[in-house]
């Protein structure tokens, strides 16, 4: 598998009257051709502007890339220009939000936004995107598509909007789609639809997919390797296995430990990650999780851990992710 | 038989009294509201049945799980028991009484034992009171602790209760995170000593490691004032964590009920197997072996539903009577209900 997506050192920031918001801290990621990676973290942890900043889309000002590099397919994002930024977008690098509700135009109908991001960029002609328009509906699990074609987004449900945008994601054939969320505003049934289309669509066609989401359980359906986001930085990165069986962060575990699972038993106490995360507008001194975390100690308060492998393709940022490691080898 | 044998059945049969007469019971409500067909057609007013025919009770100390997608009814059940809403019909009796016919003066007594948890912790509070007024002002609705400083005291009190400092008391909501407001939301809800709360996707809007806080807070207060719950929750991994006994909503209806333990290892409606199929568990190895078949289709609109049962277009064991004959909810085993007549 070669490399597709190669992430190295970025920063986003974001100036606020507060200060300077550090929501995205110097993290690295690789993406392969056809798999997929998930992106897990809380609220605020800066999983999305990581993935705003792969595309550029993020608002300047107040927010600035202020350092990094986004390799894709051997060229540098960050220092291309405007037009050949434009190319990438929605070309070789589509993406899927979380609200349907608002990503589609809703003054303009389906068809007229299908059409034409493929007349653009594929350089169709009005015919022949119109034909393949209504391919993609239908590939998509949308019935009568050539009479949707003329429909606007309000006539569709959340979950149908979703496919849409899953059809305007596949239209120009990426190479890789980032799902921001795509599921979290939809009912577990159609989320489970919406899904496992996702994973078919993306196996068929060989596309990468990064699915960014707060929902432990949706990652470990779907991703092939997992990282673990925390106050701007990754935590852990390794394989869906890895992450769940072997996790050697302790904001992993605290995470795992905290989630109430539909296969466990009533009455089983969920151990919680005690206080709040931090404030991203001052400087955090050291690491940021140390305030919650059981096994901090004080090389902690004064060091950043640097994100160091434990086994090939399993890393974490922990001074003391041996002490853990040999602590859950003895548990299990 | 001996004396000490009989005094025990008699002692047996009383709490068995006592334990079937239950804190809130719900007899065939329905709350159909009426939609206009808007300004310029000349449509007839459709009715949409929010809540269909949904029978349950609550024990005392009990939680009782309600979960369903969106539009299913779940909410307007709940505000229909506080009656927030005026049931169209049926009954609702808590400790005894039917609160679809009381008067205001009456009911209001009796909101005083019955108490609601929202989503939302950022608009359920007023934005322009401290926490103290918050938490402070049912008490003052209904005349408890009419001295200030017993309410200042009280308040401080439910406070700690709630796990937050009582000096939040001076705080106004804004100051606060989403895991803090939603405590105050609770510090709220218990400051009248409520023996029924609602708890309206209590945790839904809070992230993982907050969430896991406040579930067990709630866990902790029902065994400390001996509450009970009626949890309202589209996430069904809380619900499974959290309720004795779960009730399944489809549009209105209710299609299944069971003890927790019972639904989720053996559910027997096909709607309630595609749900609990939905739902990921977060262990890659696990959901490696599931099987993901996946529901057909999207919940029908409830102006227009299904005739029958209303689960019938999307349900995978349907026949030709499903589309005429309504099912009945039917006990398949003691204690499990179940209302598909194919199962």
């Amino acid at each position: 598998m070669s490399m597709l997506l190669e992430v190295e050192d970025l920063r986003t920031q974001f100036d606020t009257s507060a200060g300077v918001v550090r929501a995205v801290d110097g993290i690295c990621y690789t993406v392969n051709e056809g798999e997929t990676v998930g992106i897990v973290g809380e609220s605020g942890c800066g999983k999305s502007v990581g993935a705003l900043s792969i595309l550029r889309l993020i608002p300047a000002p107040p927010g600035r890339i202020a350092s990094g590099s986004i390799r894709f397919s051997g060229r540098n994002l960050l220092t291309l220009g405007d037009a050949e930024i434009r190319e990438v977008r929605g070309h070789q690098i589509a993406m899927v939000f979380q609200e349907p509700m608002t990503s589609l135009n809703p003054v303009l109908t389906i068809g007229l936004q299908l059409c034409e991001t493929m007349e653009l960029h594929l350089k169709l002609s009005p015919a022949q995107a119109q034909a393949r328009a209504i391919e993609l509906l239908d590939l998509v699990g949308i019935s009568e598509p050539a009479r949707r074609l003329q429909q606007y987004p309000h006539h569709l449900s959340g979950g149908m909007r979703q496919r849409v945008m899953i059809a305007l994601a596949l239209s120009c054939k990426p190479k890789l789609i980032i799902a921001d969320e795509p599921t979290t505003a939809l009912d577990v049934t159609i989320q489970a639809q919406i899904l496992e289309l996702m994973k078919d669509l993306t196996k068929r066609f060989g596309v990468a997919l990064v699915i960014i989401t707060h929902n432990l359980g949706v990652v470990a359906r779907y991703a092939d390797r997992v990282n673990v986001m925390y106050a701007g930085k990754i935590v852990e990165s390794g394989t869906a296995s890895d992450i769940y069986h072997r996790p050697v962060h302790p904001y992993t575990l605290g995470l795992l430990l905290s989630i109430p699972r539909m296969d466990r038993p009533r009455g089983e106490r969920l151990i919680p990650i005690g206080g709040q995360p931090p404030d991203l507008t001052r400087e955090i001194e050291g690491c940021a999780y140390r305030p919650r975390c059981s096994f901090a100690v004080e090389r902690c308060a004064r060091e950043t851990p640097p994100l160091e492998a434990v086994a090939s393709g399993h890393a974490s940022a922990c001074f003391e992710k041996a002490r853990l490691e040999r602590l859950l080898k003895k548990a299990s | 038989m001996s004396a000490v044998a009989g005094a025990t059945v008699r002692l047996a049969t009383s709490r068995a009294a006592q334990a079937e007469q239950p804190l809130v019971e719900v007899r065939n409500l329905k709350m159909h509201f009426t939609v206009a067909g808007g300004v310029f057609s000349r449509a007839k007013a459709a009715q949409i049945k929010a809540v269909d025919d949904v029978s349950f009770t609550i024990a005392r100390g009990e939680t009782l799980g309600l979960v369903g997608e969106s539009g299913c009814g779940k909410t307007t059940t709940g505000r229909c028991i506080l009656r927030l809403e005026q049931p169209t019909s049926g009954e609702i009796i808590f400790e005894g009484q039917n609160l679809c016919n009381l008067e205001r003066k009456a009911l209001n007594e009796k909101r005083e034992r019955m108490q609601v948890i929202f989503q939302d912790p950022y608009s359920s509070l007023n934005p322009r009171m401290k926490v103290g007024a918050i938490i402070g002002e049912p008490m003052m609705v209904h005349g408890i602790h009419p001295k200030r400083s017993e309410r200042v005291q009280r308040v401080a009190e439910l406070l700690s209760v709630c796990g937050l400092n009582p000096k939040f008391m001076d705080r106004y909501p804004h100051e606060m995170s989403g895991g803090q407001r939603q405590r105050v939301g609770i510090a709220r809800a218990l400051s009248l000593n409520p023996n029924f709360i609602i708890c309206d996707e209590a945790v839904s809007a809070l992230d993982v490691s907050i969430q896991a806080q406040v579930i067990n807070l709630l866990e902790d207060l029902r065994e400390q004032f001996k509450l009970s719950y009626l949890f309202i929750a589209h996430d069904l991994s809380v619900v499974r964590h959290l309720c004795h006994r779960v009730a399944v909503m489809y549009l209105g209806r209710l299609v299944e009920l069971a003890a927790s333990d019972e639904l989720f290892s053996n559910p027997l409606h096909p709607y309630t197997q595609a749900l609990l199929e939905a739902v990921p568990i977060p262990d890659p190895d696990i959901e490696k072996r599931r099987a993901h078949h996946g529901m057909k289709g999207e919940v029908p609109s409830p102006i227009n539903p299904p005739s029958g049962c209303v689960f019938h277009p999307r349900c995978p064991l349907a026949v030709g009577s499903c589309r005429q004959e309504v099912p009945e909810l039917r006990e398949l085993k003691p204690g499990h209900w179940v209302s598909c007549p194919r199962v």
